[in-house]
């Protein structure tokens, strides 16, 4: 299911086919499903308990990509970013072009061509995407301006448990919703899976609104640093070491309550979990937490090595233990004061 | 004063505000209606009256420090809270929420540019340590600078008078205004370092017809200190825009009336930049008339943010009149 979700066309504000792979396999298990007006999509699952208790449980659907800005007379795509990514992971990667899914690769000029050499990495302006057309004209006859593009890289297993694809952010935090749905749980249930996180988190903040849930917890793919070049006590997260928690980021200050029921679900269980080590970057809590009179969140995240690029990498054993501390966790919920 | 010290001696960083909410539940007690904790931990103070709803916010949090790591030899590594100048931090004794004391420094060789990065610091916290546990600190723990304050004539200098300022002035307004008619909402917000994300659900549950903002701004009194005028003693200062907010003018007149009105020197703030809670006020819902108080202060966000107590003072008898006269919100 994960490699299915991962190879799924689902740039911000076009998340349509990852939308219908989770609506046709999660209807099974759940009591009501609505896609609202901005595209989230929300499960309602009902517990099996009258605990009056309403929980959020949200990932989003979308992933960062680009969209198509100019034609060039030869037929050359110009294009400019969908959230966050670093011009240095682009050149010569393989991308999947508008509606007909067209294969392109991202192109720039070669070094032999260069006069000097370009001390600064690439930026947008000096790549473009090769579809093969022989001009603007055989160009347009397959790909408008405006139509989006994501990168293709196959989802991959090596190493010792790893995985390896694009959009394991947050497809990852999708398909652990969708493992979670299939249990009952004693509380009532919205599985949410948002739009437009990596542009701003725009689709979270109105699902919040409309649920008005007595908490939510954002299931999310996080930066993951322990790589060369970094100082141990900088390291974002660590791979293999669990399921990280976040206490404080750029984008909204956890509620303590419930980060610390989650870390006691995770030690009575003995899963593996630890601590998001760097405060920055933001996720759905963001928008979810200020909607309204104000909800309180949470997040848990699968480390994510080389996130926002064709070849992010995360552990089996990382996602196994999201799973586990959120599975033991809502089974206990109903007993909580939050 | 001592209302104001016993206030800039609580640490509460952005997400951590209880010890102010706690203090300042306990001073307004008999002053007020109704008290109300929302999800984040804001605090509506309410006077009931029968007329329009008007609602007053200071914030109670300060910016900060927050552990991150806590390596094997008992350091602590950590991140800022809100807008904190590494330059500021370096050698500076800080406190954390549960009473631990630290140092911040630097490591020696990092800095050969003059220019501090938090990532080239730790906090050296008095504690004993066993591999990677102190007893006293944990991941998550959040410090503010060490309380120290101090007053000289009618000079204050002390940490967090961003915006705990703005707080002593309603708890003082809270207990001058006597047999309002209006409907009083007096908020304590929380996060405002953080974007203000406290003020904007707050707002959404008083729903108030007009608001004002009590905070601190930038005075450049000072050698090469720009432009914008504002002098300390000078009178507070009527908020006409800051980077989040151009004042609705009705509020403005009817601040600059008031003033007038009881003889009290005032200025006036223009801010390009640094936002407040007035912002994410205006714009909540379908939109509220808000305009600001702010209280000019030296060197904000270090640990010796310096204000003159009549400015404040001022500030209290400004918004007793605006309360305790109906002509102004007509």
């Amino acid at each position: 299911m994960l490699e299915k979700l991962t190879k799924a066309f689902g740039v911000s504000g076009m998340e349509d086919d990852v939308r219908e792979i989770i609506e046709n396999e999660i209807k099974n298990y759940c009591d009501e499903i609505t896609t609202d007006s901005i595209g989230n999509l929300i499960c309602f699952k009902k517990g099996t308990d009258d605990t009056n208790k309403k929980i959020m449980i949200s990932a989003h659907m979308d992933e960062v990509g680009f969209i198509i800005t100019e034609i060039t007379n030869v037929g050359y795509l110009c294009f400019k970013s969908i959230g966050g990514i670093d011009p240095r992971v682009l050149i010569s990667k393989k991308v999947i072009v508008g509606a007909n899914r067209i294969l392109g690769v991202i192109g720039a000029k070669p070094p032999h061509l260069e006069k000097e050499k370009s001390e600064n990495a690439a930026s947008f302006k000096d790549l473009y995407i090769d579809i093969g057309a022989k001009n603007m004209e055989e160009a347009k006859s397959v790909i408008g301006i405006g139509d989006y593009a994501c990168f293709q890289s196959d989802y991959v297993e090596f190493g010792n448990n790893l995985i390896k694809s694009k959009a394991l952010d947050d497809r990852i935090g999708c398909n652990i919703l969708l493992e979670l749905a299939k249990n009952t749980f004693p509380d009532d249930i919205y599985y949410t899976f948002t739009v437009q996180e990596e542009v701003g988190c725009r689709g979270a903040g109105v699902a919040a609104y409309g649920i008005e849930p007595d908490f939510a917890i954002i299931v999310e793919a996080t930066t993951c640093s322990d790589i060369p070049g970094t100082d141990a006590h900088s390291f974002s997260t660590k791979l293999g070491n669990g399921a990280a928690l976040s206490i404080l980021d750029s984008g909204s200050y956890s509620n303590k309550e419930l980060t610390n029921a989650m870390l006691d679900t995770a030690n009575k269980h003995n899963i593996k979990v630890q601590f998001k080590q760097t405060t920055l970057g933001g996720n759905d809590a963001s928008t979810i937490h200020v909607s309204g009179v104000g909800i309180k969140t949470a997040v848990i995240s699968v480390p994510c090595r080389y996130i926002h690029s064709p070849s992010s990498v995360a552990n089996k054993d990382d996602i196994k233990s999201c799973f586990d501390i959120l599975y033991n966790f809502l089974k206990e919920a109903g007993s909580l004061s939050i | 004063m001592k209302l104001l010290e016993n206030l800039t001696m609580q640490i509460a960083p952005s997400g951590n505000e209880k010890n102010v909410r706690d203090l300042i539940i306990k001073e307004s007690e008999g002053y007020v209606d109704e008290v109300t904790v929302d999800t984040l931990g804001n605090l509506i103070l309410r006077k009931k009256g029968s007329g329009k709803k008007l609602m007053f916010s200071a914030h109670m949090d300060e910016i900060g420090l927050i552990a991150t790591v806590i390596e094997e030899e008992g350091f602590v590594r950590f991140s800022n809270i809100g807008s904190v100048n590494p330059n500021t931090l370096r050698n500076v004794k800080v406190k954390f929420t549960n009473g631990a004391i630290g140092i911040v420094i630097e490591q020696s060789g990092e800095n050969a540019d003059n220019t501090s990065k938090i990532s080239d610091m730790y906090i050296d916290v008095f504690s004993s340590c066993k591999g990677n546990e102190l007893n006293n600190v944990f991941v998550g723990d959040a410090a503010t600078f060490a309380p120290n304050f101090d007053a000289c004539g009618d000079f204050i200098s002390t940490k967090s008078l961003d915006d705990r300022i703005g707080c002593y002035i309603l708890i003082k307004a809270i207990k001058e205004i006597k047999n309002n008619k209006n409907d009083l909402y007096f908020v304590f917000t929380v996060q405002k370092e953080l974007n203000s994300r406290g003020a904007k659900t707050a707002v959404n549950s008083v729903s108030p017809d007009y608001a004002i903002t009590v905070d601190v701004t930038d005075c450049d009194d000072i050698p090469n200190g720009g432009k914008c005028g504002l002098k300390l003693g000078e009178g507070p200062a009527v908020k006409i825009k800051d980077g989040s907010i151009m004042s609705h003018p009705f509020i403005k007149n009817m601040i600059i009336d008031a003033a007038e009105e009881l003889g009290i020197k005032h200025q006036f703030e223009i801010v390009e930049k640094k936002g407040t809670d007035a912002g994410a006020i205006q714009t909540s819902g379908i939109g509220v008339v808000t305009g600001g108080i702010s209280i000019p202060v030296r060197y904000l966000h270090t640990p010796c943010e310096t204000a003159n107590i009549n400015d404040a003072n001022d500030a209290v008898k400004i918004i007793t009149e605006l309360v305790n006269n109906e002509r102004y919100w007509l």
